[in-house]
C-alpha cells in the first residue's frame, strides 16, 4: 500500500529541502516528492505542523546481543530505537563473544534482519578480545558487513597498535572509531573529578584521562593520514583539539551525545548510579564547550551511546555500579530541548548531527529523503512538552537519569524501509 | 528537638543545630561514663547492629560499648564471617538485619555512598561509622566535642588540618561540621594527596604545613596510608614526616594552647613526632574517651527519635 505523507515541514539539508512538502512512499521507497500530491486509497499520514526529516541514524549504541540479553536484545534495542526515531544504528562490539569475527558480526545481522525493526548496522572490534593486543580480522569484519571497527568500552591502550588499526582499517576504507580514556590518568575513577567527587568522597576522572588520549589519535591520524572518528566527546579540552586538528586539516570527526549537554556531574550527587557513565558527566563549562563544538561543526554527530543495565546492576554501592544511560528514548527531546529550543541548534544542524553526519561517516546510504532510496523517515513535533518516564521505555532497561524531566519535542511516526513502525507515537 | 533524619550519614546532611543537639547530649554521656555505675536504660529494649566491611579497633568498640552502657542488645557482623563473603548484596544483607528487628545499624564500608544506600532500604536507622572515602561523622562529632570542652566554643576558631585530604574520610566530615559550627579551617598537605575543588567547600588551602599551622587553635593530623607510597603519591615516609609532619619546632608556629588531635592509629614519627604525640597539648586519648559518649548520644538521639514516631 502506498504512504502519503501530506503537509509536513520537510528539513533535509543534503537534497536541498527546507519546506512544505509531500512525500509518497511506495514499495518501501520513496516515490514522489512534491506539493499537493494525492494517492487513491493509499495510507495518509497527516503531517501538518510538524517536522518531516530523513530516519535518524545512531552512530553509537549497544544492544548487549549476543551475550547479555537480560539487559537488552535485538528486538527490544531495534524497538527502543524506532520509539526514538532511529532507523538506523551502529551497534558496539562489546558483546559476549565480542564482534570480533564474521560469524558475531554475521549473527547480529541475521538476527536484526528477523527480529529487529530498524535497519542494524554492527561495529566490529579493533582488536581480537577487545584486548588492545593484536589486530582482529578487519578485512573479514568488512565483509561480513561491519561498518566501523571500534573497541569501545575500552581504550586501544597501545599507541603502536592504534597507528596499525588506522593504517590497516583505511586499506579497507572502514571507519576506526576510538574511545578515548587513559587508563592510569582515569586509575579506578568512577565519576568526574571536581567539586562533587571530591565531596562525595568518589575516586574522580580527571578530563585529561580523556584528553591525552584524543590527543593522540589526533596526532597518529595526522602521522598516518587515515582517518579517525572521536566517540562521546565529553570536555571542553577535547573539543578545542579536535576544532585546531580539523583547521590543519586532520582527517577527524567527532561525536558527543545527550547527556554530555544535557547533565553535568552535579547529577550523581546523593551517590546517584543512574547518572554514572563512562566517559563521566562533566561540569557547565565543560557542556557549554559541547555545545558550542556542536554549533561550530567541531563535533559533528549526536550519537545516543544508548547503553542499558539491569537494575540489579544499578541498584549498589555507586563504585560498583555499571556506567551507561539508555538513550534512545530520550535523545530527540533532549536535543529539542537543550540545542533547538535556545537557539544554539536550528532544525537543519540537527538533520546534519542526527542523519547525514553519521551516514557520512559510516559510509551508509542514508541521512535523506531521496526519491528511489529507501524510504526512512522520522516525523516529529518540536513543541510537545512531555514528562519523561522510564516505565514506558521499550527498552528492556530503565538506566536513565532523566525520569521525571518536562522535556520538549516528541517523535510522531518513525518509518523504516517504508515501513510505519511508530503511528501516532505508538510502536506497532 | 529532634534529628530530622532517620538516620545519620554525614555531617555534610545535618544543620548546625542539630550538630549542637547531639554535642549537647554527649556532655551527659559523657558525666555517664565518669560514674561508677557506667549503666543507663536509654536503649533497653532495642538492638543495635554493627556492620562492618572493613577493620577497626576503636570505632568498633566505642559504638559496642556505647550501645551495652545503654542496656541495648548488641551485635556484630564482620564482612569476612558472614554471607557477605559469599556475594550477598548490601541491601539484601541489610533486608535481613532489618527483618530480625533491628533498630540501628552501624555500618563501615570501603565504598562512599554505601551506608546511604543501605539507608534507602531499610526501616532501622544507619548510622555511617566511615564509608569510603567520603565521611566519617561520629569521628568528626567527637573531635568537635573534644574541641569544644577544652575550648569552650568552636566559633573563630582556626583549625589546621594537616595530611592526606584526598583520601580522608575524617578531614571531609571535620570540614562539613567545623565550618558549620563557625570555625576556620584550613588544610595542608602534599599536592598529590589534595583533592579537586576542595576550596568550594569553605576551606583555606595552604601549600605548606608551616602555613597551615600559624596561629592555629587545634592541630589535626591524619592518618597517612603506608600503601599510598607505592602507588607513588608521595616517594617516601622519610620524606613526607620531612615536609609534612608535625614536630615540637613546627607546632610552636601554632598558638602556645594549641589542641593536637589525631583520629588514630597514628604512625609514630610520620604524621606526628613521638614528644607531639605524647606531649602536653596532645589530646588523642580523651578522644578516644569522647567517643563514646558521642556514640551514646547518637544511639539516644536516634533510637528517641524512632519511638516517638511508633507511639501511635
Amino acid at each position: 500500500m502506498k504512504i502519503l505523507i501530506k503537509n509536513g515541514y520537510l528539513v533535509d539539508p543534503k537534497a536541498n529541502r527546507n519546506g512544505l512538502y509531500d512525500i509518497i512512499i511506495d514499495e518501501g521507497k520513496v516515490w514522489e516528492i512534491g506539493n499537493n500530491l494525492e494517492v487513491s486509497g493509499g495510507d495518509i499520514i497527516d503531517a501538518s505542523g510538524k517536522y518531516v526529516l530523513p530516519g535518524f541514524v545512531d552512530a553509537h549504541c549497544h544492544l548487549r546481543d549476543p551475550g547479555f540479553e537480560y539487559k537488552e536484545d535485538i528486538e527490544s534495542g531495534t524497538r527502543s530505537a524506532a520509539a526514538g526515531g532511529f532507523t538506523s544504528i551502529a551497534c558496539m562490539p562489546n558483546t559476549n563473544p565480542p564482534a570480533d569475527n564474521e560469524a558475531v558480526i554475521k549473527y547480529i545481522l541475521n538476527k536484526a534482519k528477523h527480529e529487529g525493526v530498524i535497519n542494524v548496522f554492527p561495529i566490529g572490534a579493533i582488536s581480537k578480545g577487545l584486548k588492545g593486543e593484536e589486530l582482529s580480522e578487519i578485512g573479514e569484519l568488512k565483509f561480513a558487513g561491519a561498518v566501523a571497527i571500534s573497541d569501545d568500552g575500552r581504550p586501544v591502550k597501545s599507541a603502536s597498535l592504534m597507528k596499525k588499526a588506522m593504517l590497516y582499517a583505511s586499506m579497507f576504507d572502514i571507519t576506526v572509531i576510538s574511545h578515548c580514556e587513559d587508563l592510569e590518568l582515569a586509575d579506578e575513577g568512577v565519576m568526574n573529578e571536581g567539586y562533587y567527587s571530591t565531596v562525595m568522597g568518589l575516586k574522580g576522572i580527571p578530563a585529561a584521562a580523556e584528553e591525552v588520549m584524543v590527543s593522540r589519535e589526533l596526532i597518529l591520524s595526522e602521522y598516518t593520514g587515515t582517518p579517525v572518528h572521536i566517540a562521546h566527546v565529553s570536555t571542553e579540552l577535547s573539543v578545542e583539539l579536535i576544532r585546531n586538528a580539523k583547521k590543519r586539516g586532520v582527517n577527524v570527526t567527532a561525536e558527543t551525545c545527550p547527556h554530555y549537554f544535557s547533565l553535568t556531574d552535579e547529577a550523581c550527587d546523593g551517590f546517584n548510579t543512574l547518572a554514572k557513565v563512562n566517559p563521566p558527566l562533566r561540569t557547565k563549562k565543560d557542556a557549554a564547550a559541547i555545545i558550542e563544538g556542536l554549533r561550530d561543526g567541531t563535533i559533528d554527530i549526536i550519537a545516543t551511546d544508548h547503553a542499558p543495565h539491569h537494575l540489579d546492576e544499578k541498584n549498589v554501592e555507586f563504585n560498583i555500579a555499571a556506567n551507561g544511560i539508555v538513550g534512545f528514548e530520550t535523545a530527540l527531546p533532549l536535543a529539542v530541548t537543550y540545542l533547538v529550543k535556545p537557539g544554539h541548534l536550528t532544525m537543519e544542524q540537527l538533520v546534519h548531527k542526527l542523519c547525514v553526519n553519521p551516514s557520512k561517516i559510516l559510509g551508509l546510504s542514508k541521512g535523506s529523503i531521496e526519491v528511489g532510496q529507501a524510504a526512512d523517515i522520522t516525523i516529529i513535533d518540536v513543541n510537545e512538552v512531555n514528562t519523561v518516564n522510564v516505565a514506558k521505555f521499550k527498552s528492556k532497561s530503565k538506566n536513565s537519569p532523566y525520569d521525571g524531566f518536562k522535556l520538549t519535542g516528541a517523535v510522531y511516526y518513525t518509518i523504516v524501509n517504508g515501513k510505519v513502525v511508530v503511528r501516532e507515537k505508538v510502536l506497532l | 528537638m529532634t534529628l530530622k533524619s532517620k538516620d545519620l550519614l554525614g555531617l555534610k546532611d545535618l544543620t548546625k543545630e542539630e550538630i549542637s543537639l547531639i554535642l549537647d547530649t554527649a556532655k551527659t554521656m559523657k558525666y555517664v561514663l565518669t560514674t561508677n555505675n557506667k549503666k543507663t536504660p536509654h536503649l533497653q529494649g532495642k538492638s543495635i547492629i554493627t556492620l562492618f566491611y572493613e577493620n577497626s579497633t576503636r570505632t568498633r568498640l566505642s559504638f559496642e560499648l556505647a550501645s551495652k552502657y545503654m542496656s541495648a542488645s548488641a551485635a556484630n557482623i564482620s564482612a569476612s564471617g558472614s554471607s557477605v563473603a559469599k556475594g550477598e548484596t548490601l541491601i539484601d544483607t541489610g533486608k535481613t538485619i532489618d527483618m530480625m528487628g533491628s533498630d540501628v545499624i552501624i555500618i563501615r564500608h570501603p565504598m562512599s555512598g554505601a551506608p546511604h544506600l543501605l539507608a534507602r532500604n531499610v526501616k532501622a536507622s544507619v548510622i555511617n561509622a566511615g564509608d569510603g572515602m567520603n565521611e566519617h561523622p561520629t569521628q568528626a562529632l567527637l573531635d568537635m566535642f573534644t574541641i569544644l570542652e577544652k575550648k569552650g566554643s568552636l566559633q573563630g576558631l582556626k583549625i589546621a588540618i594537616l595530611g592526606d585530604i584526598y583520601h580522608s574520610r575524617v578531614a571531609r566530615s571535620n570540614i562539613w561540621g567545623l565550618t558549620k559550627m563557625g570555625a576556620e579551617v584550613s588544610i595542608a598537605g602534599p599536592s598529590t594527596l589534595m583533592p579537586s575543588g576542595i576550596e568550594q567547600t569553605g576551606v583555606k588551602v595552604y601549600n605548606t604545613v608551616q602555613e597551615a599551622l600559624i596561629d592555629a587553635d587545634v592541630v589535626m593530623g591524619l592518618r597517612i596510608q603506608l600503601e599510598r607510597q607505592k602507588k607513588g603519591l608521595f616517594p617516601t615516609t622519610r620524606e613526607y614526616s620531612r615536609f609534612f609532619g608535625i614536630d615540637e619546632k613546627r607546632l610552636r608556629l601554632a598558638k602556645e594552647d594549641a589542641l593536637v588531635m589525631h583520629p588514630g592509629p597514628v604512625n609514630r614519627g610520620v604524621e606526628l613526632s613521638t614528644f607531639v604525640m605524647d606531649g602536653e597539648q596532645s589530646v588523642i586519648n580523651e578522644q578516644v574517651t569522647n567517643g563514646v559518649a558521642v556514640r551514646m548520644a547518637l544511639l539516644y538521639l536516634l533510637t528517641r527519635r524512632g519511638s516517638s514516631e511508633n507511639s501511635n
